[in-house]
């Protein structure tokens, strides 16, 4: 790279300019329906002086950001100019980079241009630096420029090549049902866009009106679950099309994946502390997992689509999960499958037990009170859906507690938990850098204690929930010696804690 | 807990005498804003007078009690101590917490004072790591200590290279 002052490509004024006519073309259409109502003249008087106005002014804007903001990418650190009435300067350390992401959305694309995301994983916002855009070439030098450094030469290869199969997997994650009711949700806020709403309502009452009101719950939930099916299919396709996971020299993952927006994302390997093997209850009931790494300086805080950049692996067969995870750490066999997991005290299941019934108690609890004081239907709903809920809630409760687990397989500690989203985490022993115990009242009681694992990296810590308070303080001794040690005692002699 | 199980020590020093009084002031603070508010409402809107006088009423009486019990029972708890190679400390009461984190690891050392805790002559010293869930904070320290910690922690923080990760 040229140590240059560069500019952004100048292309950004027409794709911005592209970009404000589809929001004003949004945004202008319902308001325009609406007005109508007055007149067609009063309609278009309002909307299209508004929408040339919002036209301009977004491409303006875009144009004065552009003469404004330049960067350099120098011997020793990156930097970043921009702001015309505040001036903001960003300069990052070149040997502090941990990530270089690039993003491309469609309206990029056609003018072949990408948007370059430069990370140091510190502080959140200050760490990073955004070059959007810059043509395909540049930000292709740029990563690789930046993220190779490492002194000796490291094998490369491919992980894992995208699988249509895995399509499969995708309506069993938490996103369908999610994605369902919001289209119920998003179809009334249509609807009541263009004054329909009482509308649609009636018009769907009137509809399920022979079905009766179960019949009628069965049928809104039943067409919320298609639509969240084929949302979290389109979502599926677009996120993941044609994903490979590679391995780049100089020691990089590298993940590149996406069918409108394509998404390339690079991470260090030496920031790598550890593996998150994740299955939500439906993925793993059809035997398949997703793998997140546990690394530093991925974006952070309040970024979003935090777990979408730790994703290096979509939800796939465990088998292929479990190689995948071992070739990211660059172990034979993962430590998620090698370990031999200790199961928690039967405690921990009474716990379970209590939250599950608790949590189905406090749904049942308004459902009584109401039916008490208004109408009788709300009871017989409230024993109908218990039936239902008690049975779920109490195998959820026993299959979290049969989730849980501990242990330590060479350099990691492994933790497992969670029954709708279980997680095992397999992490690096060095990259631990504090523990926290904590023990709620109850806990204390039970002789159950959460111990966390602080870390640099992933969400900053991982904890072995429920475990008997002796042993989980004896495997943090275990797993990082020395650190614990000087601040252990034997009981019988002492009775405080 | 059976008996022979390893457990974790308290940590040495218990916090500042006069953190028993700054707890309190908190605790008071934060019970009486609504209780004087509810109150002064109860006075200027006769018809509803009953129903914003009884809430102040279970709101003071239930402020009263944790103003007197917690911050005794925190000062049993609350307990920190700083050795060659490592902070520890000790807090919460319904939620007891034991942190470790090595002065290797450490980040950043912060000295803060609220406006009441200044009044008490106390400090909070807060270390942080590079994990985003591993800051351990001292509560509850006499001002000239604080500083004394504070200083200690940042010399020995500095003899460490890296990023700490």
């Amino acid at each position: 790279m040229s140590p240059e002052w560069q500019r952004f490509d100048r292309r950004a004024v027409p794709v911005s300019a592209i970009f404000m006519t589809g929001v004003a073309v949004m945004a202008g259409v319902p308001s325009a329906i609406g007005l109508s109502d007055i007149s067609v003249a009063v309609a278009l008087g309002w909307v299209l002086p508004g929408a040339v106005l919002v036209v301009v002014a977004g491409t303006v804007a875009e144009w004065l950001r552009l003469r404004y903001s330049r960067y350099r990418v120098g011997p020793e650190r990156v930097e970043l100019h921009t702001g015309m009435l505040i001036r903001n300067r960003r300069s990052l350390q070149r040997d502090r980079i941990r990530t270089v992401d690039v993003t491309a959305n469609p309206l990029l694309r056609v003018f072949g241009l990408v948007s370059v995301r430069i990370g140091t994983g510190e502080h959140a916002e200050k760490g990073t630096v955004r070059l959007n855009p810059v043509t395909r070439a540049t930000g292709d030098e740029l990563r690789r420029t930046l993220l190779d450094r490492a002194a000796e030469p490291v094998a490369d290869g491919t992980l894992a090549v995208f699988d249509p199969g895995w399509i499969r997997y995708a309506p069993l994650s938490f996103v369908a049902p999610l994605l369902g009711a919001s289209a119920v949700g998003g179809a009334l806020n249509v609807a009541d866009w263009v004054g329909l709403s009482g509308g649609l309502v009636e018009w769907t009452i009137d509809r399920l009106g022979g079905l009766g009101l179960i019949g009628g719950i069965a049928v809104l939930a039943g067409v919320a679950l298609v639509l969240g099916v084929i949302g979290a299919l389109g979502l599926w396709v677009e996120m993941w099309w044609s994903y490979r996971l590679d391995r780049e020299p100089g020691g990089t993952l590298r993940v590149r994946r996406g069918l409108l927006t394509t998404r390339s994302i690079s991470v260090e390997e030496q920031r790598v502390r550890g593996v998150d093997l994740v299955e939500a209850l439906g993925t793993r009931l059809a035997g398949a997992a997703r793998v997140d790494v546990v690394a530093t300086g991925l974006a952070t805080g309040a970024e979003q689509n935090k777990a979408q950049h730790s994703t290096l692996l979509p939800a796939a067969p465990t088998e292929l999960a479990q190689r995948v995870a071992a070739g990211i750490l660059r172990e034979p066999v993962s430590p998620t499958e090698a370990v031999q997991l200790t199961p928690h005290p039967v405690a921990a299941r009474g716990r379970r037990l209590r939250w599950a019934l608790a949590g189905v108690l406090a749904g049942e609890f308004p459902l009584v009170l109401l039916g008490v004081l208004l109408t009788e239907v709300l009871l017989h709903i409230a024993w109908i859906s218990a039936l239902v809920a008690v049975p779920v809630a109490v195998a959820l409760a026993v299959d979290a507690y049969r989730s849980l687990g501990h242990g330590i397989h060479g350099d990691y500690l492994v933790a497992r938990s969670g029954s709708v989203r279980r997680s095992t985490v397999a992490l690096q022993r060095r990259g631990i850098i504090g523990w926290t115990v904590r023990q709620s009242v109850f806990q204390r009681r039970a002789g159950l204690a959460t111990v966390r694992a602080t870390t640099a990296a992933g969400s900053g810590a991982y904890s072995i929930r429920d475990v008997a308070a002796g042993r989980g303080i004896e495997v943090a001794d275990a797993a990082v010696p020395g650190l614990l040690t000087p601040f252990l005692e034997e009981p019988p002699q002492q009775l405080d804690l | 807990m059976t008996d022979g199980d390893i457990r974790l020590r308290p940590p040495r020093h218990p916090v500042d005498r006069r953190s028993v009084g700054w707890w309190s002031t908190n605790l008071i603070l934060l019970f009486a804003t609504p209780v004087v508010v509810l109150v002064l409402l109860g006075a200027l809107i006769r018809p509803a007078r009953f129903w914003l006088v009884a809430p102040a009423v279970v709101i003071a009486v239930a402020g009263l009690v944790l103003v007197l019990a917690l911050p005794r029972w925190w000062f049993r708890v609350h307990r920190w101590e700083v050795t060659e190679t490592a902070v520890y400390t000790r807090t919460g009461f319904f939620w007891q917490e034991w942190r470790v984190a090595p002065l290797s690891r450490i980040q950043t050392v912060d000295t803060r004072r609220g406006p009441v805790e200044q009044r008490f002559g106390l400090s909070t010293v807060v270390v942080t790591t590079a994990s985003a869930k591993g800051a351990v904070t001292m509560p509850g320290l006499d001002h000239a200590l604080a500083e004394e910690v504070a200083e200690q922690l940042t010399v020995a923080t500095q003899a460490v290279p890296g990023d700490a990760t």
